[in-house]
């Protein structure tokens, strides 16, 4: 008998193995769901899939009363808009300082302290501000996502730039290299996949302050309908559209792995 | 060889804080030498090479080029190949000896295009050729050898003809067939560069074969309770066109030179 450290499972074994907590999940799911629409027909804790889907056809497939809008396309527009302009904007500027704080000893000093005071700030703490400042539409809540995570991307960014060895600045410099040629040249192409990188981990942050200024202020978007629906205690829609938001980060991540593996190849292969 | 040194060293000293790293180095350089710097790990080799490069100032003294002192900044005039990382890792072998040209042409892309693109290509592709990585020319770095690597790195930093060049262990981390392959190298683009060339190796055989002049790295005064007081100096300057390897290895046993040399020596 191996080691239990060596036992490495077959491929398709791991496949399986991947797949096994989920089924077992939506199992138990349905079978507590049953149970409890067997006692009450009317439970809207745990609904089944077909009352999900019957929720999700309503929302997605016939145009609001209200509105003559798909609900369910609508929220995703507007939801993926916001996530994406914030998102966008803080790489912008978490990149350029990053860069910058991380390439010259001069911008370092009077910006790295500001920005890691910057950093601790809660984001979430700052939205009465922001809504104060900004108002209840759409700029608050970009604002709130580029505010929440360029930090993170100027600090993420800062290191690596700190970590990119010496010797090659210096060996830019014997080939005759200005700064500028050094940061165009040397610096950005080196940076970008990292920059991919530091997005997709902020992601997750990205989601977090989309959702939560869509909770307090606003008339669409995914996390607004889920919170509005909250009242009526629809679990049929609260659900699907969890499972929803999950897929899209899944796939934006996915996006930004594939965007870099094809763009990056180098870096991807172990060229630093 | 020109009547004049190039390269004048006038009781230079380095500090680091406390730490004394070079102490009182009286040495003159001709152009067109080709030195080879052994000693003791961290006892200051390549921090002269730094002192050498302008990344390093010297804490006393004086290190003139042409009378003058060395510029305090990395330029074109001085080539460099470390022991590792000297290449970029994002650009292709071709791009990465272009690149040079580049910064030269393009102050404001680092980009050439068009005809001047061209022009350079066949530069660079001449200069792979003579170190022998023409074949490899749209390879990225991470895809070679450890001695293609090194290749690379000397084709990159001859491109601008730099009229000294300084090698910190540059084959250190290849293995002795490739080495032998990399002197031969280094050797004809001495020649056919007319370059000034300073070497640190720990390889004592390779100090000896190589160049015109072996320069050892040693600590003259020793404190043992405060091993930071003194700085080393160079203790041996040893043309060693003529010098033979057994008489070295007297030499340097002589003066309790570092274990390391001790041992290398008795390696060879
Ligand atoms: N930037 C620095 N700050 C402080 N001390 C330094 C610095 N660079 C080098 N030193 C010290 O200077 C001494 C000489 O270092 P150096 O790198 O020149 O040694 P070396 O002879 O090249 O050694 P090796 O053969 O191991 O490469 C060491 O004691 C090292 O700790
Ligand atoms: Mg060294």
């Amino acid at each position: 008998m191996k080691r239990l450290i060596n036992l490495t499972p077959s491929r398709p074994v791991q496949v399986l193995l991947g797949l096994l907590p989920f089924a077992l999940l939506i199992v138990i799911y349905m079978v507590a769901s049953d149970a409890r629409l067997e006692i009450n027909p009317d439970d809207k804790l745990l609904p089944s899939f077909s009352q999900m889907g019957a929720a999700l056809e309503r929302l997605a497939l016939e145009p609001s009363r209200r509105t003559g809008e798909y609900v369910f396309w609508q929220d995703t527009l507007s939801s993926l808009k916001r996530l994406g302009m914030g998102i966008a904007i803080a790489a912008s500027i978490g990149f350029t300082i990053g860069l910058l704080t991380g390439a010259l000893p001069s911008a370092h000093a009077p910006l790295a302290p500001l920005l890691t005071t910057i950093s601790l700030v809660p984001p979430l703490a700052l939205l009465p501000i922001l809504f104060i400042v900004f108002g209840l539409g759409e700029l608050s809540k970009v604002a709130l996502i580029a505010i929440g995570v360029a930090p993170f991307i100027a600090r993420d960014i800062q290191r690596c730039t700190l970590e990119i060895p010496r010797e090659q600045l210096i060996k830019a410099q014997t080939l005759g290299a200005s700064s500028w040629q050094i940061i165009v040249r040397v610096l950005i192409p080196q940076l970008l996949p990292r920059l991919i990188n530091a997005v997709r981990l902020s992601l997750g942050a990205g989601w977090l302050f989309l959702i939560a200024s869509e909770a307090i202020a606003s008339t669409d978007g995914l996390g607004y309908r889920i919170f509005l629906v909250r009242r009526y205690m629809s679990m049929d829609v609260i659900l699907p559209y969890v499972a929803w938001i999950t897929f899209l980060a899944f796939t934006l991540d996915w996006l930004l792995a594939q965007l870099s593996r094809c763009c990056f190849t180098w870096h991807h292969q172990g060229g630093a | 060889m020109s009547e004049q040194p190039m390269i004048k060293a006038r009781n230079l000293w380095k500090h680091y804080g406390d730490n004394t790293v070079l102490e009182r180095i009286n040495v003159q350089v001709h152009a067109g030498e080709f030195i080879t710097m052994v000693g003791a790990s961290g006892c200051g080799k390549s921090t002269f090479l730094k002192m050498l490069l302008g990344m390093e100032s010297p804490t006393y003294g004086e290190l003139l080029l042409d009378d003058k002192p060395i510029p305090d900044e990395p330029d074109q005039s001085r080539g460099i190949v470390f022991q590792q990382y000297s290449v970029f890792p994002h650009l292709t072998v071709l791009k990465n000896v272009i690149i040079a040209r580049e910064f030269e042409h393009s102050p404001l892309l680092g980009k050439l295009f068009g005809s001047a693109r061209r022009q350079v290509h066949e530069e660079a592709t001449e200069l792979l050729e003579t170190v022998g990585l023409a074949d490899a020319a749209n390879k990225y770095p991470h895809e070679l050898s450890g001695g293609m690597r090194q290749r690379l790195a000397i084709a990159q930093a001859l491109i601008r003809r730099p009229r000294i060049l300084l090698l910190d262990e540059p084959f250190g981390a290849l293995d002795p067939g490739i080495r032998n392959d990399m002197h031969i190298l280094i050797r004809q683009l001495w020649r056919k560069h007319q370059l000034t060339v300073f070497m640190v190796t720990h390889d004592i055989k390779e100090g000896f074969s190589l160049g015109t002049r072996l320069w050892v790295f040693d600590k003259l005064r020793r404190d043992n309770q405060a091993p930071e007081a003194y700085g080393a100096s160079i203790t041996y300057d040893i043309p060693v066109g003529r010098a033979d390897p057994e008489e070295l290895e007297k030499l340097t046993g002589l003066h309790d030179p570092s274990p390391v040399l001790l041992r290398q020596a008795s390696d060879s």
